[in-house]
C-alpha cells in the first residue's frame, strides 16, 4: 500500500481518446516528492526540447501535492506544468481549493494530458470511470459559468477545473480556473490548444496514512495552530492598510511610484466598499484560513481575490477599487491572469498615447480609460484585431507592433511580465531572484527571509527569538545585523535567495500553500511550516524517513530539474536578467559579479547550466549524459571562481 | 410517580454565513470512521458534508441521519434570502434517491454517532470546526417521564375491551408474521 500518494497516474489521450491508469514509480517519492517535482521528472523524458507549447506533444500535467488529500491542513495546491507559449520555457502555475484534493479521493496523484483533442471536449472522472465528452454546450462560456452549468449536470460534489473563452482562444496569459482559486501564468493557453474546456472530478476512495494515530492528533494541533497564528494566511484579508501596494507598486504600465497615494480617507472608502460587497471570506480544503475575499458586484458573476489581486486593474488604470471589483468579474469569467492582463493593457494605453497604436489600430474605442479596459478584454479575449497581438503578451506584441513599441517592453524578464514594481537602489536577493527565478513571478520565489530589515536592534532581537523557522544560524545573525535593506553581502544574497526558492520548490511538491509556508515567513517570520518541521510530517505521513538534509537535497534536485528543463530548451545567461528599470541605480560590474557567485553557489557553470558534478550528486545523471550528448555540457566546463573573493562584499557602487 | 425528569439532548448547530467550506469536519469524520481507526481520509464517507455552491454562496453542512429505504417525493426549492436550496441538500437521510451517506464501498446508510463513545467532549467535527460555523449544544430539557405502569394499563384496557383469548391469538399471530 502507498500512503499519502495514490500510486497512479491517469494518462489521457486526447488525440486518440486513450485513457489509461498507470501505476507510478514508488521510488519518485522519495527522490522528488511530488507534485511538481514528479511533473519534471515526466516532462523531462517526455517531452524533448524541439516540442512547441502549441503541439500534440507537449504534455499538460495536473499534479496534487503529495500531502494534499492527507489530513495535514493547508496542504491543498494543485500543480499545473507544462511548457509556455509566452516563455517557450517550463510553465510552473498552482491553484487552491478543492480540486487537488478531490484527484486523490479519485485515485490519482496526476492527470496527464496528451495530444490534442480535435473539437472542445470535455473530461469526466469518476474514480475509475473517465469520460472525454463533447463541450459543444460549453463553448465560449465563461469560467464561472461553466463550473455552474456542469455542477447542474453531473451535481456539487464534483470539483471543476476549467477555462473561459481566453483559454479556448489560446491567449498566452489565459488562466485554469477552480472554486475561488485559479491556475495562473499561462497555462490555460495549453489547455485551450489540447482543446480542453474543463474537467469534472469526484473521488469516493482514500488516502492513507502511515502512522495514523499520531497523524490524527498532529493534523488536530496544526489546524489549530494555523487558525489561531495571525502569521499566516493572507493579512490583508483583515487588514484593511494596503499602502503596501498603492505606495510603492508602479501604477499604469509598471510606471508610476505614487508615494503617499494611501490616505485614510482612501481606505475608509476602499474598506466601505469591500465590506458593502463582501460575501464571504474562504478557505481552501482542509485549512481554517479565509484568504478569498468574495464579492457580488452589480450585474457580474460572483468572484473572489486574495492579496494584490483586487489593485492590479485599477493601480494599471489609476483608477480606485470600485474599477477593480467591476472588471474583475469579467476578466475572470474570461479566464484572465489578473496580474498580466491589466499590464499588457496599460502597455497599449501607452503605445496610444504615444501614436504607435492609432484610431485605425483601434476601431470604436471608448474616451474613457474604465471603457478602454474593458474594450481591450473584449479584443484580446476574440483575438480580434489588436486584441490577437495583445493576446500574446508585452514582450511579443512589442515585437510585432514594432513601430519603436520594443521600448514600451520594460517590464518583462524572460518574456514573462513582471510584477510592477520600480525602485531605487538595486536590492541583491532580488537581484538573485528575479534573474535566476524560473517560477517567472516573484510571489513564487521570494518569502522565508524578511523583505526589509526592522528598524531598531530590539526589535531584530525581538524577531529572533521566535524565529523558529529561520533554516539555520547564520540568517539569525544576518538578520540581527542587518539595517538597511541594499546593506546585503554576497554571501547573503545567495544564501537568502537559495532559501527563499527551496521552500517553494518544497510546497510545489508537498501541495502546502505558499500562505501557511514558502511565501508567508518575510512578513512576520512565524510560518506553520518550515525547513525543521516538514522532514517530520513527510516521515510521518508517508511512512518513508525524511530528515533536514534530504529534504534539502529534494529540493536541489527539483529546482535543478527546472533549470535542466529550459536550459535544454535554450535559456542562458543572458535571460537571465531582471527589467533595466527595475531598479533607478545600478552596477554593471557588480552585477555580474553577484551572479557569477550565484551560478557558483548553485554549482552552474559561467552560463547558468548545472555542471555534470552538481546532477551527478542530485542523482540526475540521465540529466548529465543528456547534456553531455548534446554538447550542452563538455564535461570540462568553466565555473566560476569567484564567490571566496567576494562572498563577505557589500554592494559598490550604488 | 410523574416527578419532572431531565433529558439530556445533544445537538450540533450549523451557522452557515460562519462556514468558510474547508471541510475539516468531513475530513476528521472520516478519520475516526476509517478501519483502522485515523488510518484514511475520504471525505465521501464522512457522517457530515458540507454542501458548497460557492458561485451561489450556500455553504450548507448537513449531519447524516436515518437511513430510509422510501424515496420520498419532496422535490421543493426554497428561496431564502435570495439563494435558492433544493430539499435535498437540507435533508440528513440516508436514501435511495442519492449517494449521499452511504458507504461508497458497500452501499451501506452511514449515521452519524455524534462521536458516541470517542474521547471527547464535542464532537470532532465540531472540535475541528475553526470558524465557529458548527457548535455544539448539549442540554437538558423537562420531560415528563412515563409511568412506570404505562404498559399494563395499556394491556389491561385491551383485555376489557377484546377478552383474553383474542388477545392472545392476536399476540401469536404478530409472532408469527
Amino acid at each position: 500500500m502507498r500512503y499519502a500518494e495514490t500510486g497512479y497516474f491517469l494518462e489521457i489521450d486526447l488525440s486518440t481518446g486513450n485513457i489509461e491508469k498507470i501505476e507510478s514509480d514508488p521510488t519518485w517519492l522519495e527522490l522528488y516528492i511530488g507534485g511538481q517535482g514528479t511533473a519534471d521528472r515526466i516532462l523531462w523524458e517526455r517531452v524533448p526540447p524541439e516540442v512547441e507549447p502549441f503541439s500534440a506533444e507537449n504534455l499538460l500535467i495536473f499534479s496534487a501535492g503529495l500531502l494534499c488529500g492527507t489530513p495535514i491542513p493547508g496542504a491543498n495546491r494543485t500543480i499545473v506544468n507544462t511548457f509556455s507559449p509566452q516563455t517557450n520555457l517550463h510553465a510552473h502555475s498552482m491553484m487552491g481549493s478543492y480540486f487537488a484534493a478531490e484527484m486523490k479521493f479519485a485515485g490519482y496523484d496526476k492527470i496527464i494530458f496528451k495530444g490534442k483533442a480535435d473539437k472542445l471536449v470535455y473530461v469526466v472522472i469518476y474514480n475509475d470511470k473517465v469520460e472525454i465528452r463533447d463541450a459543444s454546450h460549453l463553448k465560449g462560456l465563461g469560467t464561472t459559468d461553466t463550473q455552474e452549468v456542469l455542477k447542474k449536470e453531473l451535481g456539487k460534489e464534483f470539483q471543476i477545473a476549467a477555462i473561459g473563452p481566453a483559454g479556448e482562444n489560446r491567449v498566452f496569459y489565459a488562466s485554469i480556473d477552480h472554486s475561488h482559486s485559479s491556475a495562473a501564468r499561462g497555462v490555460g493557453a495549453v489547455m485551450g490548444d489540447k482543446k480542453i474546456k474543463a474537467i469534472a472530478i469526484r473521488g469516493t476512495k482514500d488516502v492513507y496514512v502511515a502512522n495514523p494515530e499520531k497523524v490524527f492528533e498532529i493534523a488536530n494541533r496544526l489546524r489549530k495552530e494555523i487558525a489561531e497564528n495571525p502569521h499566516v494566511g493572507d493579512w490583508m484579508a483583515t487588514d484593511e492598510d494596503d499602502s503596501f501596494h498603492h505606495d510603492n507598486f508602479a501604477w499604469g504600465n509598471a510606471r508610476v511610484r505614487r508615494k503617499g497615494y494611501w490616505t485614510p480617507e482612501i481606505q475608509e472608502r476602499f474598506t466601505r466598499l469591500k465590506y458593502e460587497h463582501l460575501d464571504r471570506q474562504t478557505g481552501c480544503f482542509n485549512c481554517p484560513k479565509r484568504c478569498h475575499n468574495v464579492i457580488s458586484w452589480p450585474n457580474r458573476k460572483r468572484f473572489s481575490y486574495k492579496c494584490f489581486g483586487k489593485d492590479t486593474y485599477h493601480m494599471a488604470a489609476f483608477q480606485e477599487l470600485d474599477f477593480s471589483y467591476d472588471i474583475l468579474g469579467v476578466a475572470q469569467n474570461l479566464g484572465l491572469d489578473s496580474y498580466t492582463t491589466p499590464q499588457v493593457i496599460a502597455f497599449a494605453l501607452e503605445l496610444y498615447e504615444a501614436g504607435i497604436l492609432t484610431d485605425n489600430d483601434l476601431p470604436g474605442m471608448p474616451n474613457d480609460v474604465k471603457g478602454r479596459f474593458f474594450y481591450f478584454l473584449d479584443k484580446i479575449v476574440k483575438r480580434e484585431g489588436i486584441g490577437d497581438v495583445l493576446a500574446e503578451g508585452v514582450y511579443w506584441a512589442a515585437r510585432k507592433i514594432g513601430r519603436g513599441a520594443e521600448a514600451y517592453d520594460h517590464n518583462t524578464t524572460k518574456k514573462f511580465e513582471q510584477v510592477p514594481i520600480k525602485l531605487g537602489k538595486l536590492n541583491p536577493p532580488y537581484f538573485l531572484m528575479i534573474a535566476t527565478g524560473e517560477k517567472m513571478n516573484i510571489t513564487q520565489i521570494e518569502g522565508s527571509f524578511p523583505q526589509d530589515p526592522l528598524p531598531t536592534r530590539e526589535q531584530r532581537e525581538e524577531f529572533v527569538k521566535g524565529w523558529v523557522a529561520a533554516k539555520d544560524e547564520r540568517f539569525k545573525k544576518w538578520f540581527l545585523e542587518w539595517e538597511k535593506r541594499e546593506r546585503v553581502t554576497i554571501e547573503m544574497a545567495c544564501a537568502i535567495t537559495e532559501w527563499n526558492e527551496a521552500m517553494h520548490y518544497i510546497d510545489d511538491a508537498t501541495g502546502l500553500c505558499g500562505f501557511v509556508s514558502s511565501f508567508r515567513g518575510q512578513f512576520g517570520g512565524r510560518t506553520v511550516y518550515h525547513i525543521h518541521n516538514i522532514p517530520y510530517f513527510l516521515t510521518l505521513v508517508t511512512g518513508v524517513e525524511f530528515d533536514e538534509d534530504k529534504l534539502w537535497k529534494v529540493y536541489k534536485r527539483n529546482r535543478n530539474l527546472v533549470r535542466a528543463l529550459n536550459v535544454r530548451r535554450g535559456m542562458r545567461r543572458e535571460d537571465e536578467k531582471p527589467p533595466d528599470d527595475h531598479w533607478a541605480v545600478r552596477n554593471p560590474e557588480y552585477e555580474k559579479i553577484l551572479l557569477d557567485c550565484y551560478y557558483e553557489y548553485q554549482g552552474w557553470t559561467v552560463d547558468g547550466i548545472p555542471t555534470v558534478e552538481t546532477l551527478k550528486n542530485l542523482n540526475l545523471d540521465f540529466v548529465a549524459e543528456d547534456f553531455l550528448k548534446r554538447g550542452i555540457l563538455k564535461g570540462n566546463d568553466e565555473v566560476p571562481k569567484v564567490y571566496e573573493k567576494y562572498k563577505d562584499k557589500y554592494p559598490w557602487g550604488i | 410517580m410523574g416527578n419532572i425528569m431531565g433529558k439530556r439532548i445533544k445537538e450540533i448547530r450549523f451557522d452557515m454565513d460562519k462556514c468558510n467550506g474547508c471541510r475539516s469536519c468531513e475530513i476528521v469524520c472520516s478519520q475516526i470512521h476509517a478501519n483502522p481507526k485515523y488510518a484514511s481520509v475520504n471525505p465521501a464517507k464522512a457522517r457530515i458534508r458540507v454542501i458548497i455552491d460557492e458561485f451561489k454562496d450556500t455553504y450548507i453542512a448537513v449531519r447524516a441521519g436515518r437511513y430510509t429505504d422510501a424515496e420520498c417525493n419532496a422535490r421543493n426549492a426554497y428561496t431564502i434570502e435570495g439563494k435558492e436550496f433544493g430539499t435535498c441538500e437540507l435533508c440528513p437521510a440516508s436514501c435511495p434517491s442519492r449517494d449521499a451517506f452511504k458507504d461508497p464501498e458497500s452501499g451501506l446508510p452511514l449515521k452519524c454517532d455524534g462521536c458516541e463513545g470517542e474521547d471527547t467532549d464535542v464532537p470532532f467535527c465540531v472540535r475541528e470546526c475553526h470558524s465557529g460555523a458548527l457548535t455544539y449544544v448539549e442540554k437538558e430539557v423537562e420531560v415528563e417521564p412515563k409511568k412506570s405502569d404505562e404498559l399494563l394499563d395499556s394491556v389491561s384496557a385491551l383485555l376489557k375491551r377484546y377478552g383474553l383469548e383474542k388477545v392472545i391469538e392476536s399476540i401469536a399471530k404478530l409472532s408469527r408474521d
